[in-house]
């Protein structure tokens, strides 16, 4: 499992990284989300994986025992997971009010900050 | 002493302070500071003729072995004493020369800074503090050079002696600090008396290209000599100074100063002669060409400086007693010619030699003065001149092998010196007054009273060359040589092979001067030279730097996001896998790995098809909907391995941004089909790359074992201390609580951020509808 993951890793990675790489506005988001998604997952699979063991203090007990999952990654990837969303939020509305005002997407034609550039 | 050296400094800083009400008296008076210095440093001579120079140690640095150590010995003393001798001079005559200019307070700061700088680098013991006041010398420079800054030419001229000087102040920090490193201190003085025999090491050669490129450069030897005729466009009082008497000696003295420690070995004596033996000829051929006085002066001051090299590169003790007293024969004369071309510019307001003539009638003390000078710049007696060349020539007939040729070239290049003295000294004073200059007249005493004096200093020291001897040349000459020096100065030597060569000097000269007559057409016949002049090359090679940095830049800085994310990304990559593929074991540890059910292959391939469909699409509903799967499938799996609360905010979120691109999503442009096919097969390969290389760390990762520390103390404390059951929770709330206070904040900024964009929005529709 963990082989085909990391595989899986590289390959968001890999899309992300494509996508940024576009002209396109729109494909940079979506290559920004799946390279979020990417690092989440990178960061799950490095936590080791471990199956129905969720980190929860069963009733009756004070401290969790045996083996269980890590929650220091799983805390970590909730703060990424939250901190990408305000991320991808802003800049889904920021292009679309940059596309409203300079009536383009392509990235070539936005990098001059004189308007009749 | 550390006030005497400041004092320059402090002087320009209370200058920049009360710049304005600097004029009239307080000038004049100013001058003061530069002859207080001059007695402070004649005071200092018997100390050093004595051998017990004075010696002052403040530390400034030590962490960094700097320290504001002064070491006043003859030859510090020597190159000090004309330092604030011409200052005082150059000090005065500035006051007439300048007079009403709007920053002449300005003017006075860098002359002062300049000063304090000057006397910083003959007179420091620490190689480093050396350093520091040579580089704030040709700061200072630069400012004085480009005084006019209204003139382009000046501005021009002022960087060109900036980037050449300054260039060598750095192979000069770089010779410094391999000297440091080679014989173990910072003190010039102790490395001298080290004993560490340099020419044998290994770092030699390298030691000695840094200092020659140092000295070099600043002394304005051949190749690099251009700057200084480029730096005549200065005022002519700072031409006085700088360019003839003290600044482009700098290069002499480190050279004179390290020659104890690095002479001795065929490198340093070839260089120095070849080169300096160039200089000299190539720019005292130059003077022929030349028909303003102060390019004249300009390029006989480049031949003698070339001399000054010549005799150090022969390095005996002849030959360094010929250069100490050259260096004060030349400053005295230089100087005052310097100083009178300044007062025919000043008052016939022409520096034309082919115009100038008959000033002599107007001025005549200054004619007087012109006309010593020039036969001390000849050589003749009884001058002090004739002192110096007969020791140069002394020098050169004992030179071993070579001797002829060089003596040979000594006496071309003294001819040409002469000529040189001959036109700027005597020409514009001789002969019948022509009519435009009949307006010009007598100049005011501060004008013509210092080249008065440093020609009769000249005529003072030529007929008692004695009065030198014990107290100035002797110690100057012993600082540069083992032992103590033996020898007398005399006028007169009888009649020898000396004072014959002295003899045919004069009569080439002589004839040179009646026969050969300056004009522009040479002028600007050897102008066409000047693309392959070193001059023209550096420029040339400035211009190609300039382009190719310029060219390198825009490749760099494109100002396209992609095109930084694939040079940043592309090297990672090729750091990182260098490393990886040469230095780490790569293996997998089957142990390690878990067993995987049905399910969860059929989410991976989900999300594997998902992930492509968001890539290749060329619908954007349909890259929305993939990427919501590839959202979705990471939710499941984080379900099956233990992290529910991944699972619901990984949903909650995937929904959110899901709705939010569908609902802006037709108000965005439609796909571009923009890039060709081979930038994506580049993006594409590139993009795998980096793909594999996290899969191969990820995989390298999980070969190792975890610390699990921290999450373990979590895990029994979380309800014990936090009361609460739920681990992650707990850490985010609680252990964590400060870090998502501040992430609710910039979710709280990010979505104050769409909230105002969405009001940009409207107000830009309501404008267009108006």
């Amino acid at each position: 499992m963990e082989i085909l993951l990391a595989i899986m890793v590289g390959l968001l990675y890999a899309a992300g990284l494509f996508m940024i790489l576009r002209r396109s506005l729109v494909k940079l988001i979506i290559g920004l989300v799946l390279l979020g998604n990417g690092a989440n997952l990178l960061i799950f699979l490095l936590g080791r994986l471990v199956k129905g063991r969720p980190p929860i203090i069963p009733e009756g007990s004070k401290a969790l025992a045996g083996a269980f999952a890590d929650p220091v990654p799983q805390a970590l990837i909730l703060t990424a997971i939250v901190i990408s969303f305000g991320l991808q939020s802003f800049a889904i509305i920021l292009i679309k009010q940059a596309y409203k005002v300079v009536g383009t997407d392509d990235l070539d034609e936005i990098n001059a900050t004189d308007e009749d550039a | 002493m550390l006030l005497a050296v400041l004092s320059g400094f402090i002087f320009a800083l209370g200058l920049a302070a009360f710049g304005r009400r600097f004029k009239g008296r307080a000038v004049v008076l100013s001058a003061l500071l530069p002859f207080g210095l001059f007695a402070y440093f004649l005071s200092l001579l018997p100390g050093a003729a004595a051998g017990q120079p004075a010696v002052y140690r403040y530390a400034w640095a030590p962490s960094l072995g700097v320290e504001l150590s002064f070491h006043a010995d003859g030859l510090g003393l020597l190159f000090a004493l004309i330092i604030s001798g011409i200052g005082t001079l150059v000090f005065l005559y500035s006051a007439e020369y300048m007079k009403g200019h709007k920053y002449l307070g300005r003017f006075y700061a860098y002359l002062g800074a300049f000063m304090g700088a000057m006397l910083g680098v003959v007179l420091s013991d620490n190689i480093l503090a050396l350093f520091i006041f040579w580089e704030l010398t040709s700061l200072s420079s630069f400012f004085l050079i480009g005084f006019k800054n209204e003139e382009a030419a000046s501005r021009r001229s002022a960087l060109t002696a900036l980037g050449v000087t300054g260039a060598g102040g750095l192979l000069l920090l770089a010779g410094a600090l391999l000297l440091v490193y080679v014989t173990g201190t910072y003190s010039i003085r102790e490395m001298l008396t080290s004993g560490v025999a340099l020419p044998e090491h290994g770092l030699y050669p390298a030691v000695l290209c840094l200092v020659f490129g140092a000295a070099f450069t600043k002394s304005a030897q051949f190749p690099f000599h251009f700057w200084l005729p480029e730096a005549m466009k200065a005022p002519t009082p700072v031409s006085t100074y700088l360019h003839s008497a003290t600044m482009v000696k700098a290069g002499i003295y480190l050279l004179m100063r390290l020659s104890p420690l690095l002479s001795g070995h065929q490198y340093w004596h070839a260089t120095l002669i070849t080169l300096g033996g160039v200089t000299m000829l190539y720019a005292a051929v130059h003077i022929l060409f030349r028909t303003d006085l102060k390019g004249i002066l300009a390029y006989s001051t480049v031949a003698a400086l070339g001399i000054l090299a010549f005799l150090i590169g022969i390095g005996t003790e002849a030959a360094l007693l010929a250069a100490a007293v050259f260096v004060l024969v030349h400053a005295l004369y230089k100087a005052a010619l310097f100083l009178i071309a300044g007062i025919i510019d000043h008052e016939a307001g022409t520096r034309d030699v082919t115009r100038l003539s008959g000033l002599g009638r107007i001025m005549l003390p200054v004619a007087a003065a012109g006309f010593l000078v020039a036969i001390s710049s000849a050589g003749a007696p009884p001058t002090f001149g004739f002192v110096g060349k007969d020791l140069i020539y002394e020098a050169t007939l004992h030179a071993g092998p070579w001797s002829t040729l060089l003596t040979a070239m000594a006496i071309l290049a003294n001819m040409l010196l002469l000529y040189g003295g001959f036109v700027a000294g005597i020409r514009p004073f001789a002969g019948p007054l022509p009519e435009e200059f009949e307006k010009a007249h007598m100049p005011g005493p501060l004008l013509w009273v210092p080249p008065v004096l440093l020609a009769a200093l000249s005529l003072l020291f030529g007929l008692a060359p004695q009065l030198l001897e014990g107290m100035l040349a002797r110690p100057a000459v012993a600082a540069m040589v083992a032992g103590q020096p033996d020898f007398h100065l005399k006028l007169w030597h009888g009649f020898n092979l000396v004072l014959q060569l002295s003899g045919l000097t004069l009569a080439g000269g002589l004839l040179l001067y009646w026969l050969f007559r300056p004009s522009l057409r040479l002028e600007r016949r050897i102008g066409r030279l000047e693309n392959i002049s070193p001059k023209g090359i550096t420029e040339g090679l400035a211009r190609g730097f300039e382009r190719f940095s310029g060219w390198y830049t825009h490749l760099l800085q494109s100002g396209y996001v992609r095109r930084y994310v694939f040079i940043i990304i592309s090297f990672l990559l090729a750091l990182v896998s260098y490393r990886i593929f040469t230095s780490v074991n790569l293996y997998i540890d089957y142990g390690r790995i878990s067993s995987m059910a049905t399910y969860e292959a059929v989410i991976l391939l989900l999300m594997l098809v998902a992930t492509l469909i968001a890539v290749f699409t060329d619908s954007r509903l349909a890259a929305v909907a993939a990427m919501g799967v590839v959202g979705y499938s990471i939710c499941l799996l984080f379900v099956f391995y233990s992290a529910p609360d991944l699972a619901m905010t990984q949903f909650a979120i995937d929904t959110l941004t899901v709705i939010l691109f569908v609902l802006v999503l037709y108000r965005l442009p439609k796909y571009l089909k923009i890039s060709n096919t081979r930038g994506r097969l580049r993006d594409g390969a590139l993009a795998l790359a980096f793909g594999m290389l996290i899969t191969v760390l990820a995989l390298e990762v999980l070969n190792e074992d975890i610390n699990r520390e921290v999450g373990n103390y979590y895990a029994e404390h979380a309800y014990v201390l936090a009361r609460g059951k739920n681990i992650v929770n707990v850490i985010l709330v609680d252990f964590r609580g400060m870090d998502t206070l501040v992430e609710i904040s910039v979710l709280t900024v990010a979505a104050v951020g769409v909230f105002s964009l969405l009001g940009t929005g409207l107000d830009i529709k309501k404008r267009g509808e108006k």
